[in-house]
């Protein structure tokens, strides 16, 4: 096959992973594998069937729009891996 | 009496009953189980965090409880949690380095009705990260070892709970199983692994990986001990939605000792031949123990079984890949610096998860990009349609279903370096969780390896229809108590800290 079955660099783009050179190849070549074997699905016949997303019949639970206790905000903001007075810090977004 | 490490190899049944009867506290048994993890770990290493003060803490709040005549159905009872479970206050890491310093501030609802019935939680456990693999040796923050042969995996990805559950560091062991993760570590370390019917335990504070398949159960010595867990941990929880509202009859009452009545269901695709002489026979003699006992053996068909890793193997990344985003660098957990912010996401993500975490993320996004979703994506969706019809089916001829837990036992530290040979590991539990069934891992015997010295467990599962929990776990105790195979070898760690 000379055509790459996966595109790693643009899927981890995608995803937000950094990846060297190394893993890129290395990655390629495994997801290549799985994605061979993965290919198995294409011998059933799936024309008509449903597809599945969850299992056990689920519906919408609602319930009333009114204001309930939640997580203590200096204790979420403790675990912040830069904060700013009650907010969480992040890098510039948007340039100068 | 003086909690000795007799007792602590008791079930939890029995421990409980010690400390209702107020013949032993809390207190001692937490003491007692600190002791032993503190001359098992060096060995074992089924913890990543000991939580001695909160047990400690724990212990003295049950005590308290059961001298005000409070009856607790697991008063004192050591358990390990599998660390994908929050805890407030404890460390939660996933076996991650990007959780490697959170500090949970909520409780999962599991472990908050496990302490609520007067368990004591002794520490959290390893796992595969974020519980992603079949042996433990993903997590990035410590190696497992078997307790039967300390060269071997325990399984995983709650290899963690298994191992301390086996090397009696607590009785009872959560997990959380996405395609047997619960039981086939169960089988590796000789326990009973137990997971219910998709939506019967809340997943609310166990970290998501793939929200359509986890599910939370118990890992235990005892058939007996996994329904006193289901009992306590199963029902509707407003916090989580996909918990389902179905009543809960307890499954401790319904425990039996015969399968009179019954009809078992031996798949046709799955014959354990193929998994050679010795654990062919194993299974065999298994399939007529329950025949023995009283049940009606019927051939089953599950055609479509044979895909389920493939199904598998697209949807549970798809999903991943979906949860994991949300670990971005801003809220908690790691941070790495990058010259703009998505220079920060990329090498926060790059530095935090490890190998097999970044491939299932990679494959899932590739599954569900633009291009792909179809043809990857939904068909997977459908395959799993076509599985769960396969279920039902055989379920018009059989009440239960009976085969191999695992294809083999436990390996040694590396010998599944190729991760599809990984993925096979999964083989006979993946259909059940793509159906959403209630199944069980029970110890089923012994086999001798060629390249070890210990005798390592097999596993026996048995599976329901859905919601038929009652039903499966009093089967699986009536073939536990007439074969009782556990009792035939104690774990080489047990013999280590005598």
């Amino acid at each position: 096959m000379s055509d790459p079955i996966i595109d790693i660099r643009y899927v981890a783009k995608l995803a937000q992973i950094a990846l060297t050179d190394e893993e890129i190849e290395r990655f390629g070549a495994q997801l290549g594998d799985l994605l061979q074997h993965v290919a198995a699905l294409e011998r059933l016949d799936t024309e008509r069937v449903a597809a599945t997303a969850q299992v056990v019949e689920s519906r919408n639970i609602l319930r009333d729009d009114v204001a309930r206790p939640s997580l203590d905000r200096e204790t979420v903001l403790a675990q912040a891996p830069q904060r700013q007075g009650k907010f969480f810090r992040v890098p510039r977004i948007i340039g100068e | 009496m003086p909690a000795s490490n007799e007792l602590l190899e008791r079930s939890a049944a029995e421990i409980a009953a010690a400390v209702n009867e107020r013949r032993v506290s809390a207190a001692e048994v937490t003491r007692a189980t600190l002791e032993r993890v503190v001359a098992t770990e060096p060995n074992v290493g089924a913890y990543l965090t000991v939580l001695a003060e909160a047990a400690l803490a724990e212990a003295a709040s049950v005590d308290r409880r059961v001298a005000q005549g409070e009856r607790l159905p697991l008063a004192g009872v050591p358990l390990a949690v599998k660390d994908n479970m929050c805890l407030t206050g404890s460390r939660t890491t996933c076996g991650s380095k990007i959780l490697e310093q959170w500090i949970a501030p909520y409780t999962s609802t599991a472990v908050a009705r496990m302490l609520a019935a007067g368990a004591i939680p002794i520490g959290k456990t390893n796992c595969d990260e974020f519980a992603m693999g079949s042996s433990c040796e993903n997590s990035a923050l410590g190696i497992t070892r078997n307790p039967y042969d300390l060269l071997r995996v325990p399984g995983g990805s709650s290899g963690g709970s298994a191992a301390a559950v086996a090397a009696f560091e607590a009785a009872i062991g959560l997990g959380s199983d996405t395609g047997g993760s619960i039981r086939e570590p169960g089988a590796f370390c000789g326990v009973v692994g137990f997971k219910p019917t998709y939506g019967r335990v809340s997943r609310y504070g166990l970290i998501a990986f793939a929200s359509s398949l986890d599910q939370i159960g118990p890992l235990t010595r005892t058939v007996e001990d996994a329904a006193l867990t289901y009992d306590a941990m199963a029902g509707f929880d407003p916090m989580d939605a996909t918990s389902v509202q179905e009543p809960v009859e307890p499954a401790a009452p319904a425990l039996r000792d015969d399968l009179h009545g019954l009809r078992v269901g031996i798949v046709r695709e799955f014959d354990p031949g193929a998994l050679g002489g010795a654990m062919d026979a194993l299974y065999r003699a298994a399939y007529a123990d329950l025949e023995r006992l009283g049940a009606e053996l019927v051939e089953v068909s599950l055609p479509t079984a044979e895909y389920g890793v493939a199904t598998y193997y697209l949807i549970a990344p798809a999903e991943c890949s979906s949860n994991l985003a949300r670990f971005d660098g801003v809220r908690y957990g790691l941070r790495v610096a990058g010259r703009d912010v998505r220079g920060m996401y990329d090498a926060t993500r790059a530095a935090g998860f490890g190998e097999e975490v970044k491939r299932r993320i990679l494959i899932g996004t590739h599954a569900l990009s633009s291009g792909y979703y179809d043809a990857y994506y939904v068909r997977a969706q459908k395959a799993r349609t076509l599985i769960a019809d396969d279920f039902r089916g055989a379920f018009a001829s059989c009440d239960l279903i009976a085969c191999p837990a695992a294809s083999c036992p436990a390996f040694r530290f590396g010998a599944k370096s190729d991760p599809y040979s990984m993925y096979l590991m999964d083989y006979y539990t993946i259909p059940m969780s793509l159906a959403g069934l209630p199944a069980i891992s029970v110890p089923c015997g012994w086999v001798q390896p060629p390249d070890g010295n210990e005798p390592l467990p097999i596993g026996l599962q048995l599976c329901g229809p859905l919601f038929a929990e009652r039903l499966l776990l009093g089967a699986a105790h009536a073939y536990e108590r007439a074969t009782n195979h556990r009792a035939t070898h104690a774990p080489l760690a047990q013999r280590l800290t005598a």
